[in-house]
């Protein structure tokens, strides 16, 4: 079974983050995706640039339309995501509860759609 | 008529046990379901025809899993059928050794954290205990639109989520014991205060939560509310024949027969709150099955240690500190001492309007009159709790403590 782990957090905490503290960020999420990959569970992930990028196409009676920013302004955003495929909820939640560099936010654990 | 009376029994005693098989082979919670009903249909048609099975329960259970494996293979999914297929069902069915029981497991995923509090709740005693949506609906006191659409939620959400069907790994039972304690001391009051049929007790659930319990505290022998747990049921299921007259009427605590008291139900219970409370680890199933022992182990009313009670009371009120357990503590005091220091405290509790619509608030309130001999002032307190009761046992035990009238009380 393929679950996206999606990690929210706020942004602002990152981007002021000293150097050397992202550097130790990198090389835990470096180790992360390594053990992952180990165990086999591994299917791809991300880090996402901040929203301050993100461009939304809004569709109305099926025009789209183009707004600057995310799709909705929240306290934590979607920083990045995993796939990873494992036997079931409990293990991805597992991999979830190890996910690196979280003091605060969340990782919000959801199966993929296997287009049964 | 003596058919469906017959299928009813199995279902009632076995069905809980037979649908947690059917769920971790279909590993749907659905499927079982449907299986389940299947087979009781094919029972009303094979039974008069063949006769009633030697054991109506393999029957059923064999035939619903031989309905789900067919299900399973018309869907392709034969290629990860479980194992344990070779398996002749009927002898998987005798086994009751072991931990690893069925029913523990269908416990876990119905108490898993990624369902919500009332999903659990409620998932548990449908498939556990067996209610119906009506009788949970009742239970908590929503609409059964309500009920009805969390279940649905909650199985969509284990099927499509993948929870696993598996007793957690050991180092994820202490996080997960206490929703499991909750919810087994759930069923056990489903059974013990039917809230569908209020002067009729459900034996069955009452041994099946302490069943569970006690393949729990097997599991975790080292979990002290676990074992707290265990001592309450046991001690409070010790009283349950004296709770009910033969007419069916309920009897309160104070005018039960001691005798009828199950005096090996109350050894147990009491042996396990001694061993646990030396531990000197309490909480509140802990406090609330020492509460129970003191009464157990009064021989009459008289003798009843009023000042521990109301002592533990006050202990338990710092775990748990609800309006109820507030008016409990009161009440306790208001033996241990006197009526008019229980009055007071309540009246406290009346200003903070938390069990405005609560019967057992002016029925202790009567009750404490009573014994003052402030007759006029209980009998309104009495008409009170009649009007707010909802429990048609109670209610009639109410009704009949206003119509004793001014009979003096022995205290």
């Amino acid at each position: 079974m393929k679950y996206i782990l999606l990690i929210y957090g706020d942004e602002s905490r990152w981007e002021t983050m000293p150097a050397e503290d992202k550097q130790r960020a990198y090389e835990a999420h470096g180790a992360y995706a390594e053990a992952l990959q180990s165990a086999g569970a591994m299917r791809g992930g991300y880090e996402l640039k901040p929203i301050s990028t993100a461009t939304t196409l809004r569709f109305t009676d099926g025009r789209p339309a183009t707004l600057d920013g995310p799709f909705a302004e929240t306290k934590e955003q979607l920083g990045g995501y995993y796939v990873i495929e494992v036997e079931n909820l409990e293990q991805a939640l597992d991999w979830a509860a190890k996910m690196p560099g979280m003091d605060s936010g969340s990782v919000e654990v959801r199966p993929l759609g296997m287009g049964e | 008529m003596w058919l469906t009376r017959i299928v009813e029994d199995v279902v009632r005693n076995d069905g809980a046990r037979v649908l947690a098989g059917l769920i971790r082979l279909a590993g749907d919670f659905e499927t079982a379901e449907d299986a389940l009903q299947e087979s009781y249909a094919r029972a009303l048609v094979a039974w008069p025809r063949d006769g009633i099975p030697d054991k109506p329960a393999a029957w059923l259970n064999t035939v619903s899993r031989r309905i789900v494996l067919d299900r399973l293979r018309r869907e392709k999914r034969s290629t990860e059928l479980p194992e344990d297929l070779a398996i002749p069902p009927e002898e998987l069915f005798e086994d009751e050794s072991g931990i690893e029981d069925d029913r523990l497991r269908l416990l876990f995923t119905c108490c898993h954290p990624a369902l919500s509090p009332e999903a659990r709740r409620g998932l548990a005693l449908r498939t556990l205990g067996g209610l119906s949506t009506r009788e949970i609906a009742r239970a908590f006191v929503e609409p059964e639109a309500t009920t009805a659409q969390r279940l649905v939620r909650a199985k969509r959400k284990i099927r499509e989520a993948r929870i696993p069907y598996e007793v957690p790994s050991h180092e994820k039972l202490p996080e997960r014991v206490a929703t499991v304690l909750s919810v087994l001391y759930l069923i056990f009051n489903e059974g013990y205060a039917s809230t569908d049929a209020p002067s009729l007790l459900r034996p069955d659930l009452v041994v099946e939560a302490i069943r569970l319990a006690r393949l729990t505290l097997e599991l975790l022998p080292n979990e002290v509310e676990a074992k707290g747990l265990l001592a309450l049921m046991l001690l409070t299921d010790s009283r349950r024949v004296a709770r009910m007259s033969t007419d069916g009427e309920m009897v309160s605590l104070e005018e039960q027969d001691r005798g009828l008291w199950n005096r090996t139900l109350i050894d147990e219970g009491v042996r396990l709150i001694d061993e646990v409370l030396a531990l000197r680890n309490p909480g509140p199933y802990q406090i609330q099955a020492a509460i129970a022992a003191l009464h157990a182990q009064a021989t009459t009313p008289a003798e009843t240690d009023w000042r521990q009670i109301a002592a533990l009371y006050e202990t338990l009120l710092r775990w748990t500190p609800t309006p109820i357990v507030e008016l409990n503590a009161a009440v306790a005091l208001g033996m241990a001492t006197s009526p008019d220091r229980a009055l007071e405290w309540i009246a406290r509790i009346e200003q903070s309007d938390a069990l405005s619509r609560y019967h057992l608030l002016p029925a202790s309130k009567a009750d404490l009159l009573r014994r003052l001999g402030r007759w006029e002032e209980a009998a309104a307190c009495y008409r009170e709790a009649i009007a707010l009761a909802t429990n048609p046992a109670e209610r009639r035990y109410l009704e009949k403590r206003l119509a004793t009238g001014e009979t003096p009380h022995p205290r």
